[in-house]
């Protein structure tokens, strides 16, 4: 009977498909329902009505707007420097050949192999050790570990990509180091660093555990929602935040996606 | 008169590997040289220390006079046409052959112009907004060419420029090369392992092995005149000749070289060197025959249609007492 079908797949493979899907997304299609709730000590559900006055709540409290922007400025500023850094090591490793190469290329690598939980007792006891204070620097520093593996994969694969010729030749027709750079290497690179980028501040802006061993006071965006679930009340404040985080972090992947798609199209026309 | 280019002992070691080793060289202005020799036997790092690329170890080297040593790549008027062609796939056609301008700091309108004169110049006029990625190999060579020659400069650096082409674009590209560079007059150096190519375009081939020039010399005189085995051997496979063999032929005890046209082959009777046909090798225009003379494994070219003997048949072979040339080699 199947067979006759055609290319329709088989009934239960759709069922099985629809199920995951739902599994996966439901969830956060709950997380938003809650959002509305009149209800604030606890989830019940259905929920018993729906409102916005929860909006206008989040809006007028301050600690939200401290978290958010604490957790804006240390993955921007991570980001920044695991910008920086990632794609000169990716260059040194792509471009040159030295002793100890690939030791350096696996050192990089490893924070992001290792549990966070071990980055995050080793920052924290060197930071102990060398007598700094845990303040806003020491989370940037701890979130820009694994930042910079993420944009030197990403860099690093697209310096493999490019030949290196193309440098020679920028040099042999007159570009000076810094003019190769600026008008040859980085709009090669320039999609696989926003790609790079946009991983990386989504990563530190979600962290919790290397945050939490590196953090004095400070209180970013995870680490606000988990203290306020403890909390019985304002529950619904959670959810409004929760939906404007994934909103703010959707919209640039998707920017992302669009902007490296017509680049390969570019870059693979014509192959 | 004043060099092109001058290498004066210039040796580039990377670590234990002499890649260049000692060279002399002096290339004469306006004229199309050529480097011929297998891989590995230092002719391509030799164009990169003209390009800048590679600073010598040691000997110096000077481009239109002026010495070149710590000179980088960017203060040199050289300019290279790459083997993997290099071009920038993020740029158009245009704004690829207009970039040396560009980072010069020419007006845009100036140098588009100029960039859209050197396209019409490699015969690729309205190819300006097509991307790298949309063309084909000859074409993407022809651009790269464009792109060095905008620059105007004194000599025009190609490394295996025809490699990565097919045969007929091949033959094609070495024409418009040749007539290009007489019409431009810039000095051309070349790079590149086929000794057909080096042959027929260059006014004077260096022929390079290990690091070292084995000779320098009109076409003419590498192909008739080889001073070593090695050149003999690499330039138009040439028949070495142990000085055993040429003592009983020629009476000196040397070594020689014999082409593989020179040869004739008649049938076993009459004075000459006994052998026996051992394979025979069709080539279209010719013929290719290997022969057993005596131990020793000769190659003879005949023309096509001649009529041939039957492999494993004894022959005689034949050949002019001028055409053997003997080499300065000792041993």
């Amino acid at each position: 009977m199947r067979s006759d079908r055609g290319p329709s797949a088989p009934i239960g493979l759709k069922l099985a498909a629809t199920g995951g899907l739902l599994f996966l997304h439901l969830p956060i299609l709950l997380i938003f329902v809650y959002a509305f709730t009149t209800e604030e000590k606890s989830f019940v559900w259905p929920p018993p009505g729906l409102t916005t006055q929860w909006f206008a709540v989040t809006w007028n409290r301050p600690d939200v707007w401290q978290a958010l922007s604490l957790s804006v400025r240390v993955a921007a500023i991570s980001t920044a420097i695991a910008l920086v850094l990632g794609t000169l090591c990716a260059a040194a490793v792509s471009r040159t050949k030295f002793f100890g190469r690939e030791t350096i290329s696996l050192l990089v690598i490893l924070p992001i192999a290792l549990p966070g939980i071990i980055t995050g007792i080793a920052l924290r006891s060197a930071f102990a050790l060398a007598e700094i204070p845990f303040s806003f620097w020491t989370v940037v520093l701890g979130h820009a570990t694994f930042c910079v593996v993420v944009v030197y994969n990403n860099a690093v694969a697209r310096f493999r990509r490019t030949s290196g010729s193309m440098i020679e030749a920028s040099m042999d027709l007159g570009a000076d180091g810094f003019q190769t750079f600026r008008h040859v290497v980085l709009p090669n690179i320039a999609t696989a660093l926003l790609a790079g980028g946009m991983l990386a501040f989504a990563l530190s802006f979600d962290e919790v555990i290397v945050t939490t061993f590196t953090a004095g006071q400070q209180q970013t965006v995870p680490i606000w929602m988990l203290e306020e679930l403890i909390r019985p009340r304002q529950r619904p404040v959670t959810n409004v935040v929760a939906m404007v985080v994934v909103l703010v972090t959707l919209l640039p992947i998707l920017a992302a996606y669009y902007l490296t798609r017509d680049g390969d199209q570019i870059a693979g026309s014509g192959k | 008169m004043t060099s092109a280019v001058s290498f004066q002992k210039v040796s580039r070691h990377f670590g234990s590997v002499r890649a260049v080793d000692a060279v002399d060289l002096d290339i004469v202005p306006g004229e199309f040289f050529a480097m011929l020799g297998p891989s590995g036997s230092g002719k391509t790092t030799c164009l990169r220390l003209i390009a800048g690329f590679e600073q010598p170890t040691a000997g110096s080297i000077s481009i239109f006079g002026e010495r070149a040593e710590g000179v980088p790549p960017y203060r040199r008027n050289v300019n290279t046409v790459f083997q993997d062609y290099a071009l920038f796939p993020h740029l158009n056609v245009l704004d690829n052959v207009a970039y040396g301008l560009m980072v010069k700091g020419v007006g845009r309108p100036e140098r588009q112009k100029a960039a859209e004169e050197a396209l019409a110049l490699v015969r690729l006029p309205d190819y300006g907004a097509r991307r790298p990625g949309q063309l084909s190999g000859g074409q993407r060579q022809r651009v790269a060419l464009a792109r060095a020659l905008v620059n105007q400069p004194k000599v025009l650096l190609l490394d295996e420029p025809l490699g990565a082409l097919d045969l007929k674009l091949r033959e094609n590209m070495q024409e418009e090369l040749k007539s290009l560079q007489k019409a431009l007059g810039i000095t051309f150096v070349f790079v590149t392992h086929d000794q057909g190519e080096a042959l027929s375009m260059a006014d004077r081939v260096a022929v390079f092995n290990d690091g070292k020039i084995m000779q320098i010399g009109t076409p003419e005189d590498i192909y008739q005149r080889p001073k070593t085995r090695f050149v003999a051997d690499f330039v138009g496979s040439s028949n070495v000749l142990p000085p055993d063999f040429v003592q009983r032929y020629a009476g000196q005890h040397r070594w020689g070289s014999l082409r593989p046209e020179s040869i004739r082959i008649s049938r076993a009777n009459g004075e000459g060197v006994a052998a026996r046909l051992v394979s025979t090798n069709y080539l279209g225009a010719t013929t290719r025959l290997a022969l057993d003379a005596e131990g020793l494994r000769l190659h003879a070219i005949v023309p096509a249609g001649a009529a041939l003997p039957r492999e494993g048949e004894a022959v005689v072979l034949t050949f002019n007492r001028e055409h053997l040339h003997l080499m300065d080699e000792l041993g």
